[in-house]
Order: structure tokens, then C-alpha cells, then sequence
């Protein structure tokens, strides 16, 4: 609190001032203590330190099997449905494709209102018109649009209150990710990695939209880092910042991971490590500095987006406390950092990779190209990609949504950059005759056409200090599922089957399972209404809510 | 590691392929072969050649030679032409070039058979109906070749005819199951997932098995059918090449 009044007096103020019209008061306190708050999901990732790991325990392992279907919403939209709902004393908040927010009566699923944004026709999305989410604060939504606007909305009304332009569509620039309110601030980052654009992460006041600070991911001529660039190679550099970030009050830094350069595939374009490309960077929340920043992926031929949610562990390493950073890297590697200062502590595959031989002292990968037409493992789509991980502080371990056994080829051309068109440079095959090189990124069939020839999914269980497996659960199909764990030791994930399954955190055995009749591509989030436990997932096109059985 | 030695075997033989028809992964020309009849036949026609100037059977485009110049200009179109800018994914757009492109390399490696021949034989000696379908006449046991000229380039088409462990879809793969009764249950894979596989059986039944049921559960990478490289004669097997390209039966 105290904090608080130094920090952040004015905001405090504006917020107390609304104190009397508001229904849910979401204060920035609450947001700061979300964790306590187990009844309610009030970030994209559960808690600022992304955990996805809820006190809940309501639902155990020896009742999961009384797990039963309370209510469905069906989306108005064909689209993947990739949204994590937020929750507020029994009001869940909703985003359905592109850029719809819909409220709605947590315990039954009977809507308040949907807003339904237009989106403009001049967008570019890479790979789906899709939106996994909300922020808010005080009795504000914050929705970040398809064609890369920041909306505020009235949570009650389901009125905008403002809109601001972010960047311009038509030059590729997208936003599909959940905002992240810090203070009296909504800070997002920008989508469109295969469009050659500059991106960034920017910063702006809750209360009317004006950007306070933008930090761009590519540094320009005179800032530190414009030297891995070659050229004017750095002005469609890429490095997009699709997926919300986490944050440390008493570091007052946010994470955020960024995406790939461009062109994606052709590095013979950008030489050099290509900063801040495929990093983790740590901004200061308040002004918008770069402290740190961690790359893992230099000068990166693969489209391995360290897009992924930067996970926030206080534990013991090395027998002293340390404030951690969990990193599963879509480049195959599992990453232990010092959050403080981006030290590298400990680095270890979670999958089979051939691309680099291991890490070095310092974590950077000494690489390992494969010959020209040979298969690279992973494959485009990584170990693991934006898939929310999670952490449980009671088991120790830490989870992730792993492809396994996956490959690509890559195959590079030079490409001149044009203003609005993709800029990738190449394109990803298949070494597997008859396998899809992209395994449906955007429209997934409902036959298994990825079989066991092309790799499969699982989600993976890791021991942070010793980056040992403890537990391992295979799918015959692949997974873009996010997972949640809980206080009782249950782990909930999908997968492309359609399954919503129930683990046993500590040992990876099956508890319970349900079909939901399209691939799971969003992360699963718990909450609790008039003493009862919900968990809801978002499956093809409907959202599923459960509990137990009365 | 099994799996890996089978990827590298796998890759090794692609690579040794020296056809412009094996660029393109098959699944992606199947996708690509199901947007071009959705999007873009209206105006281009099942040939590819309706409008003028543009063949992709012949390789001529009017604007485009690169596969990036073709995937952007399927997504901007042709401003102030009836080409309209097309929203696909990623994968889409593999798909629809991997297509158009394939079209062009379908056509331009010359029939060498004769079509009727080929067809008389697909029907008798070569005993193809055995185990496929075409046009509603045969077995559904193995795939259905109603439309294989429109999916599958003339190299592939040979190369199955040969050996076809070589060029069989994964999806497409034998399974043997054995029930925990003892049962023996053997069909061709329509779908799997972790808890359960579909399958055609050989008496044409479609079967969900789970595999909590079963005691032994195999997939079979090889494939049931026979090379007809020694049983037919280079010139039948040019026949029925050329015969099963012509079948472009739309799904």
C-alpha cells in the first residue's frame, strides 16, 4: 500500500473517486493480490506472475470424476476460439472472434451484453483472425482489436469509452493478445512478425488512451543494439509482441517476449543477432526502459518467437532465495532465469532439437544448421509455442504444452519488403511425404491427418532445477492447449482431439476426460460462484463451463 | 529414435526424387485442391486456363513467377481487375500455391499411355477395383481414386504404382487390433486419436475401436498394396498412369 501512495498517488485517487458507481471494484491493489482472490480470474494468466496456478480446491483428484457440464456459449464465429475468460464476482468477460466482448452470467452462461467491434477491412492477419482476451481495471474492460486499436469498455454497459489507433493495419500491423493493466496503465504489444513491420510495446492511460511510453523491439540508429542489424534491414526487422506479458511489483518491471525477425525465414537478409528478436525484454513499468533483456534465439532461421508467457517463480536456487523466470522456448529449450537481471541460470531441451547443439555458459545456443533440404527439429511451429504454461508452487514442477518428434525443412528465398505483404523470406515443408507443413494453423481438420509420422503432443512436466522430466503425457494428436493447475494437485489441459482431460500434477496419471467436440487452442481458467468451483475451457467454437455434480 | 531413423529414411527418399511434382507436400495440395474449387473456379475453371493469359496448367502467369510473388498475389489480388484480394492463413496459402503450382507440373510431364487402355486394365488385369473406388465402382477398402489425377502428380501416381509404402499418407496406414477377447480386427486408418482409431475394415464396416478395449494395437507402415512394377508392363503401367490421371472427379 505504501507503495502504492508513493507510486502511484494520482491513479489511486481517480479510482476511489469512481468508487461509488462501481459494481466489481478492481482495484490495482486487487489486481496486485489476484492470487488471494481464487473466486475470481482477474488477468489474462491468472496472477501478474502467470502462473496459471489457482488456490481452488474445490475439485479434487478423487472427485474430478464427478466433473460435469454446467453450461456452453456458443461463439458467433467460425474462428479458433483462443480466449482465456476473466471472472469478477460471478460475471465472466469474454472475447470471441475478432474483437467481440461478451458478458456474462458465470454461474448459467446467460449473457448481459456483447460489443461487437468492427473490425476494418484493411487487416493482415498471419494466422488467424482470433483474440485471446481482456483486461480490466475499476469498472473498465480493456480490449486490444484485430486492426490494432485499444478499446476501453464500460463493463456494465458494454459501451466503448474510448478508441485509440495503436498502429496502422494495413501495414501489418495486428494485435489478437489479452492487455495487461499496470498501475493506472494498459500496456499491449503489437502482432505481425510475417509483415516486416517494426514492433513494440506501448503504454497508455487507463483513463483516456493517451500512450504514455512505446519501446520499440528493434532498436534504431544511436540506441544500443542497432549494431546486430545489418543495413536498414532493422526498419522491418520484426520482433512483434503478440501475447501479454507478466510483472513484478517490487521489481516494477515488466516481461514481455518478443517474436521473430524478418524476413522470418531467410537470415541471409538481416545479419547479425537481429536484437531484440526472439528475447525476453524487462521494462520498466512506469517509463517503458529496456533493463534488461535475454535473446534466445540470435539471428534466428527459424521463426522461433520467444513469444511465450514469461512465468515468475520466488524459490530456493542454488540454496539461496532467487526471484526466477521460467521460460519453455518455442526453440525446444527450457530456460531458468534471474528476473532481476536477465542472468542466465540454467538451460535444458525439453524435446528433440538438432538445430543447436546445447547452450553455452551464458545460454546462447551454439547452433547447429542442418544442410540445405534436411529436416530441422522442431519444426515451424516449436517445441512448444503461445501455449500458457504453468507453474504449481506446490509440486515444484513446472508444465508445458510440448510437440514432440516434430520437423521442418526450411526452404529460403530473398524477398524485397513491401508495405502490407507478408515478408517471410521462404517457406516452412514437410520432410513427411503427405504431412501438412503447417499442421492446420488455421483451419483445423477434424481428421487426424498429423498421425504419428509427423510427431505428436504431450504435455511435459519439468523439474526446474535439474530440467529432469518427472512425467510425461502423450497424445497421438498435437496440442496448442494452455494448461491451469490447482491447489488441489489437478493439471487441466486439451489438445487438437477435442479432449478436456484432468492430470494428476505430481504424477501425470489420467483422472478424468470429456470430449468437447473441436481442438482446444486456448487455456483453461478456474473460478468459484456462490461457493461452487467452475473451470472453463474454450473448445472449437463454444466455451464449456463445469462443476461438480450436485 | 525409431521414429527419427524413419523421418531421415523418409526425407532421404524425397530428396532423391528429382521431380518438380514432389515439391509440394500431398496434404497440402489436397488443401489446396479443396480452396480452388470453393475460391477460385468460378473464374479460373477446373483446367485453370478460363481466363485469358493466365494458365497455371501451363506454367503462365501474367504477374507472377516466384511461389512468394504467387501466395501475395492471392492475398492483394489484381486492383481493378475481377481478382480479388483473398483472405487465407498461412496455411491456406501453402495450400493454394502448392495447387496452382502443381497443376502446371501435372500437366506438363506428357502422357505417355493411352487412357482407354489404361482404363480397361484398372478395371481387369491390374485388379485395381479389388481394393479402390472409382466413380462409384469397386471397393472402399482402400482410398477412393475418384479424383487421384486431380490430387496426386503423374510422378506419384507411378511411384505408388511401384511402391507404394513410399507415397502412402500416414492417415492412410493398415492397422491390426486384437480385442482383449482375442479378436483380430485388420482395416485402413480413417482417423486416430489418444483414446480411440477409425477404420475402414475389410469387409468395408466402419469401426471405432478404443484402445482401452484392445490388447495389441498396431499401425502397419507398409502398405497392402502390391507393386505392379514387375506385374504389369512399362507400357500398362504408362496406361493406367495415364488413365488415373485423367480422373478429376470433384469430391
Amino acid at each position: 500500500m505504501k507503495f502504492l501512495k508513493r507510486r502511484l498517488l494520482p491513479a489511486v485517487l481517480f479510482l476511489c473517486l469512481m468508487i461509488p458507481m462501481m459494481h466489481a471494484q478492481i482495484t490495482y491493489d486487487l489486481l496486485l493480490h489476484a492470487s488471494d482472490h481464487p473466486e475470481n480470474w482477474l488477468t489474462y494468466s491468472g496472477s501478474y506472475a502467470s502462473q496459471r496456478y489457482s488456490l481452488l480446491k474445490q475439485v479434487t483428484p478423487s472427485n474430478v470424476k464427478n466433473l460435469e457440464q454446467k453450461w456452453i456459449f456458443q461463439a458467433d464465429s467460425l474462428e479458433k476460439f483462443e480466449t482465456t475468460p476473466l471472472v469478477v464476482d460471478g460475471i465472466m468477460y469474454l472475447t470471441q472472434a475478432p474483437s467481440d466482448v461478451v458478458a456474462l452470467d458465470a454461474k448459467t452462461g446467460r449473457i448481459f451484453w456483447i460489443y461487437r467491434y468492427v473490425v476494418s477491412t484493411d487487416v493482415r492477419p498471419c494466422c488467424g483472425s482470433v483474440n485471446h482476451g481482456l483486461a480490466i481495471l475499476g469498472d473498465t474492460l480493456y480490449l486490444a482489436t484485430l486492426d490494432a486499436h485499444l478499446v476501453a469498455i464500460d463493463a456494465k454497459a458494454g459501451r466503448p469509452l474510448w478508441n485509440v489507433k495503436v498502429a496502422t493495419a494495413s501495414a501489418g500491423y495486428a494485435m489478437t493478445l489479452a492487455p495487461l493493466v499496470v498501475k493506472d496503465k494498459v500496456i499491449i504489444g503489437v502482432a505481425g512478425g510475417e509483415f516486416g513491420i517494426r514492433g513494440f510495446v506501448a503504454a497508455f492511460d487507463v483513463s483516456n488512451g493517451s500512450e504514455v511510453w512505446r519501446t520499440y523491439t528493434v532498436p534504431g540508429p544511436g540506441e544500443p543494439g542497432h549494431e546486430s542489424w545489418q543495413g536498414n534491414s532493422w526498419e522491418h526487422g520484426g520482433g512483434p509482441v503478440w501475447l501479454t506479458g507478466s510483472y513484478d511489483p517490487a521489481l516494477n518491471l515488466t516481461y514481455w517476449g518478443t517474436g521473430n525477425p524478418g524476413p522470418d525465414w531467410n537470415p541471409a537478409q538481416r545479419v547479425g543477432d537481429n536484437l531484440y528478436s526472439d528475447s525476453v525484454l524487462a521494462l520498466d513499468a512506469d517509463t517503458g526502459k529496456l533493463k534488461w533483456y535475454f535473446q534466445f534465439t540470435p539471428n534466428d532461421p527459424y521463426d522461433y518467437d520467444a513469444v511465450q508467457i514469461p512465468v515468475l517463480v520466488d524459490g530456493m536456487w542454488n540454496g539461496a532465495p532467487r526471484k526466477l523466470m521460467m521460460w519453455a522456448n518455442r526453440n525446444g529449450f527450457f530456460y531458468v532465469l534471474d528476473r532481476t537481471n536477465g542472468q542466465f541460470l540454467a538451460g535444458y531441451p525439453f524435446i528433440k532439437l538438432n538445430w543447436a547443439s546445447g547452450l553455452d555458459a551464458k545460454g546462447r545456443p551454439i547452433p547447429t544448421p542442418q544442410p540445405e533440404g534436411a529436416p530441422t527439429f522442431p519444426g515451424l511451429q516449436g517445441g512448444t509455442n503461445w501455449y500458457s504454461p504453468s507453474y504449481s508452487p506446490r509440486t515444484g514442477l513446472f508444465y508445458v504444452s510440448a510437440w514432440e518428434d516434430y520437423a521442418s525443412v526450411f526452404i529460403r528465398e530473398a524477398q524485397t519488403f513491401e508495405e502490407g505483404r507478408r515478408f517471410v523470406g521462404g517457406r516452412p515443408t514437410s520432410p513427411i511425404p503427405g504431412a501438412p507443413n503447417v499442421p492446420g494453423a488455421t483451419k483445423r481438420p477434424p481428421i487426424n491427418v498429423w498421425t504419428e509420422a509427423a510427431g505428436h503432443g504431450a504435455v511435459i512436466a519439468i523439474d526446474p532445477r535439474t530440467g529432469e522430466k518427472k512425467w510425461k503425457f502423450p497424445m497421438t494428436d498435437t496440442t496448442d492447449s494452455g494448461l491451469l493447475t490447482t491447489a488441489s494437485d489437478l493439471l487441466f489441459t486439451g489438445g487438437r482431439e477435442g479432449y478436456f482431460q484432468a492430470l494428476d500434477a505430481r504424477t501425470g496419471a489420467l483422472l478424468w476426460k470429456t470430449i468437447l467436440g473441436g481442438p482446444i487452442v486456448a487455456g483453461p481458467m478456474t473460478y468459484q460462484v456462490d461457493g461452487k468451483q467452475f473451470i472453463a475451457v474454450a473448445a472449437g467454437h463454444s466455451l464449456f463451463a463445469f462443476a461438480l455434480r450436485e | 529414435m525409431r521414429l527419427h531413423i524413419a523421418l531421415i529414411a523418409a526425407f532421404i527418399f524425397v530428396s532423391a526424387i528429382p521431380t518438380v511434382g514432389a515439391q509440394y507436400p500431398q496434404a497440402e495440395v489436397e488443401v489446396g485442391f479443396n480452396l480452388y474449387n470453393t475460391n477460385c473456379i468460378t473464374c479460373h475453371g477446373s483446367n485453370g486456363d478460363s481466363v485469358s493469359g493466365v494458365s497455371f496448367r501451363s506454367g503462365q502467369f501474367r504477374r507472377v513467377s516466384t511461389d512468394a510473388e504467387l501466395n501475395r498475389l492471392i492475398q492483394t489480388g489484381v486492383p481493378g481487375t475481377a481478382m480479388p484480394p483473398g483472405r487465407f492463413g498461412t496455411a491456406d496459402l501453402a495450400g493454394l500455391v502448392a495447387y496452382v503450382r502443381s497443376m502446371r507440373d501435372f500437366d506438363t510431364k506428357p502422357a505417355r499411355g493411352d487412357a482407354a487402355r489404361g482404363r480397361t486394365l484398372a478395371e481387369g488385369k491390374g485388379g485395381c477395383l479389388g481394393c479402390h473406388r472409382i466413380n462409384g465402382k469397386g471397393s472402399r477398402v482402400a482410398p477412393d481414386l475418384s479424383d487421384i489425377g486431380a490430387v496426386r502428380s503423374p510422378d506419384a501416381i507411378e511411384r505408388t504404382m511401384a511402391d507404394s509404402s513410399s507415397t502412402m499418407l500416414p492417415i492412410n496406414r493398415s492397422i491390426r487390433a486384437v480385442t482383449r477377447e482375442g479378436k483380430v480386427i485388420t482395416g485402413r486408418r480413417l482417423n486416430e486419436d489418444t483414446y480411440s482409431v477409425q477404420i475402414i475394415d475389410s469387409e468395408e464396416r466402419l469401426m471405432s475401436l478404443l484402445k482401452s478395449d484392445l490388447k495389441e494395437y498396431t499401425v502397419l507402415k507398409t502398405s497392402p498394396m502390391p507393386s505392379f512394377k514387375n506385374t504389369l508392363t512399362p507400357m500398362e503401367l504408362d496406361d493406367v498412369v495415364t488413365y488415373l490421371r485423367t480422373l478429376k472427379g470433384a469430391r
